[in-house]
């Protein structure tokens, strides 16, 4: 059954979303690759739509893939559920939870796993990268392509931060490598 | 009574049309967000104060989902109870949530279009960086200590070899691993310091 699936699935990953939303984006990888919702393409492709659109990535994911999946009740579902979980914690946080997260056994395991969420978001950026310029799912030969459009988009990222020490959006960085697809795929 | 009864379903339909406002005009999501919530919230409609408004960021932090779900839903709260919080929550999601259906419906077959799927090749080599990004984002403004260091390093090493070699570990799985080290590292300080009270 789809609906059950979704609903658990992004139930999981509003739970365990910690970090903002490309903490939680590694999360959703999982979920929907475990579940053959989404492939790495199509998941990849969301994030730059969800990127450039408004509305809090995780569930502008959860409303695409339920879409993708069931339909509008799908996607029903699957927002409701990845926005259920920091629904529920901040009503109890207002109860008094707020007691529980000052306590220091809470604040020993957030301090690890906190830093945990930093590193596998670090992975996951590693991983697309070495995986666009090296295709590693089909035996890893180089992308001279895809390697050359990496290089261009981290200079665009990081140049005008050492020169100008101004951070530009993100979306300007999709928006160009849009640009060079449509000029050199 | 009635008077009550009027103003109560005007400040409902004022959190629901402010928060969709909010999550009509924030693009990339998360903090960009916060600044637009502490105009409109704080500064305009005084429904929160700014303390509350710093208290629940570093709240938000420390717990699970979207930064602007815990925002709403607190905001909501303190003004109209439990009906509220549900309304200003709601009012946060809907206009995404159009957005993005509206678009699941056609992606697919705007994908075959070739100088789209040409752009979308560029757009998937972007993503990554735009994760690797925001990675070094949060590296920033981590505590540059040895504990935080070393669990980040770790991980990042641990996720890197679970995605090549394809394992069947999971993200919640690392995080669980970390939260349990978090846990027995206090525990062994907690021992030390019983025993020795206070070497450090």
């Amino acid at each position: 059954m789809i609906y059950p699936e979704l609903f658990l699935g992004f139930l999981k990953v509003g739970l365990f979303a910690f970090g903002g939303a490309y903490g939680a984006i590694p999360l959703i990888r999982d979920v929907v690759l475990s579940y053959g919702w989404l492939t790495d393409d199509a998941l990849s492709y969301m994030i730059a739509v969800s990127e450039s659109t408004p509305g809090p990535i995780m569930v502008n994911l959860a409303t695409y893939v339920g879409s993708s999946q069931a339909g509008v009740l799908g996607a029903l579902l699957a927002t409701f559920a990845v926005v259920l979980p920091s629904f529920v914690i901040i009503l109890l946080v207002t109860a008094g939870l707020k007691k529980l997260l000052k306590k220091p056994w809470m604040q020993a395991i957030l301090s690890c796993v906190k830093p945990c969420v930093v590193g596998i978001v670090l992975a996951m950026g590693a991983y697309l990268i070495l995986g666009n310029a090296f295709d590693i799912e089909n035996g890893g030969s180089f992308e001279i392509k895809a390697a050359a459009v990496t290089i261009v988009l981290l200079l665009f990222t990081y140049l005008p931060r050492l020169i100008f020490k101004k951070k530009l959006s993100p979306i300007y960085t999709i928006l160009l490598a849009a640009v060079l697809g449509m000029a050199i795929a | 009574m009635k008077d009550g009864t009027r103003g109560k379903i005007r400040l409902l339909a004022d959190l629901f049309l402010s928060f969709a406002r909010i999550g009509l005009f924030t693009f990339g999501g998360g903090y960009a967000m916060l600044s637009m919530i502490e105009h409109h919230c704080v500064e305009k409609k005084k429904w929160i104060t700014h303390d509350e408004m710093m208290n629940m960021t570093v709240v938000a932090e420390s717990t699970p989902g979207p930064i602007a779900i815990n925002l709403s839903t607190y905001v909501g709260f303190k003004q109209a109870g439990l009906l509220g919080s549900v309304i200003a929550t709601i009012g946060m999601i809907l206009p995404s949530f159009l957005i993005i259906y509206a678009l699941s419906m056609f992606l697919n077959r705007f994908l075959e279009i070739e100088i789209v799927a040409r752009a979308f090749w560029g757009i998937k080599i972007a993503v990554g960086v735009v994760i690797l990004d925001a990675a070094v984002a949060m590296i920033r403004k981590m505590k540059k200590k040895a504990l935080p260091l070393s669990v980040m390093i770790v991980s990042a090493i641990a996720m890197l070899l679970i995605n090549i070699f394809s394992v069947k570990i999971s993200t919640i799985a690392l995080m669980l691993a970390s939260a349990l080290f978090g846990l027995s590292l206090f525990g062994v300080r907690k021992i030390k310091h019983a025993e020795g009270g206070g070497k450090k």
